[in-house]
């Protein structure tokens, strides 16, 4: 094995051993909260706020192919696409179909 | 062991009508992709995905090989990245739980949490009996796993043939899907505010600090939507 292709199985490794982590952590924690405790409640709000804080992060300060769109064609797919969501009573295949189609569209033509 | 019948009626429920598979395939298609640019081999691509199977995680990860960073600054970056996997565990597995279902189940079964099996458990749960709730989400998790997989294969193939602006279009699929999965879990105040506050306060804190703002400001959102909700 090349020393190029062990580092990378290291990286691999490396990788998902940090998001095991987390994970792992979370069930042993699990074991002693109760689903109907205060406890319980505040990490669910946790939970959604950080998935919110991390999808606003990701289309506001993207990294990678991502930052080549304006902030403005990324923040106009997004608002159209949630409004097809809502309209379609959240059917999800039409407005992530949608968006990569607008999104190649506009970036090419704008 | 496994209880089959809910194992597969948590394996077909992605590929119910608001299924995620198509934007899950999108994004790992351009996983694929990206691996491949960065000097990974198919082997290690799928190796990759199957071991790590948290986006944003992989993400990191390829930004911090490109870059030449250490394997303990790749550790921390992604450490980082994926720490939100710990609430949201805490905030899944005591729905699952039940003293008659052995523990390795959990221990092993965790490595499905990740944002599209977490919302779609989160939005079926109370259907399922909870003495079965862990085999139907094993079902969830090996469905969207799979689906991961395969298209980390297929975006590797293809990638020869995605142009720039293509994969620009496949990089926004990830981020419409999420957006579009929280709206729909909208339900109740203290889950709404939570949303919004932290889309607003995850950016905010951007300036502060670009690699901590996804902790601080979802913690800092999260609590204040909490005591919120908890005292009106």
């Amino acid at each position: 094995m090349s020393e190029m292709s062990s580092n990378i199985i290291l990286v691999i490794l490396v990788t998902s051993f940090a998001t095991y982590l987390s994970r792992f952590l979370g069930v042993v924690s699990s074991e002693k909260i109760d689903a109907k405790s205060k406890i319980f409640r505040w990490f669910n709000c946790i939970a959604y706020s950080i998935l919110a804080a991390l999808i606003a992060r990701i289309v506001i300060f993207p990294a990678g192919v991502l930052e080549e769109a304006d902030l403005w064609l990324r923040l106009i797919v997004i608002i159209i696409s949630i409004i097809i969501f809502i309209i379609s009573k959240k059917n999800l295949v039409y407005p992530t179909v949608l968006s990569a189609i607008l999104l190649t569209l506009l970036n090419n033509y704008l | 062991m496994i209880n089959s019948k809910y194992f597969f009626q948590g394996f077909k429920s992605v590929k119910s009508f608001d299924s995620p598979a198509f934007a899950l395939g999108a994004s790992f298609i351009a996983i694929g992709a990206l691996l491949k640019d960065i000097g990974f081999n198919l082997e290690q691509s799928i190796f990759s995905t199957f071991l790590t199977y948290a986006l944003p995680g992989s993400l990191v990860m390829a930004e911090s090989f490109l870059v030449g960073a250490s394997l303990i600054n790749i550790f921390l970056a992604v450490w980082l990245v994926n720490a939100r996997l710990y609430p949201m565990t805490v905030s899944l597995m005591p729905l699952l739980l039940h003293k008659s279902q052995p523990r390795w189940k959990y221990y092993l079964s965790c490595h499905f949490i990740a944002v599209s099996a977490w919302l779609i458990m989160k939005s079926n749960y109370q259907s399922i009996e909870k003495k079965y709730r862990i085999d139907f989400w094993m079902g969830i998790g090996t469905g969207t796993w799979s689906i991961a997989i395969v298209s980390t294969i297929i975006g590797f193939l293809v990638s020869d043939y995605l142009n720039k602006d293509m994969m620009i279009g496949l990089a926004i699929v990830n981020p419409v899907y999420f957006a579009c999965m929280m709206v729909g879990a909208m339900k109740s105040l203290q889950i709404n505010l939570s949303i919004i506050l932290g889309a607003i306060l995850g950016p905010l804190f951007f300036f502060v600090s670009p690699e901590w703002s996804i902790l601080y400001g979802g913690v800092l959102a999260g609590t204040l939507a909490y005591f919120v909700g908890e005292f009106k």
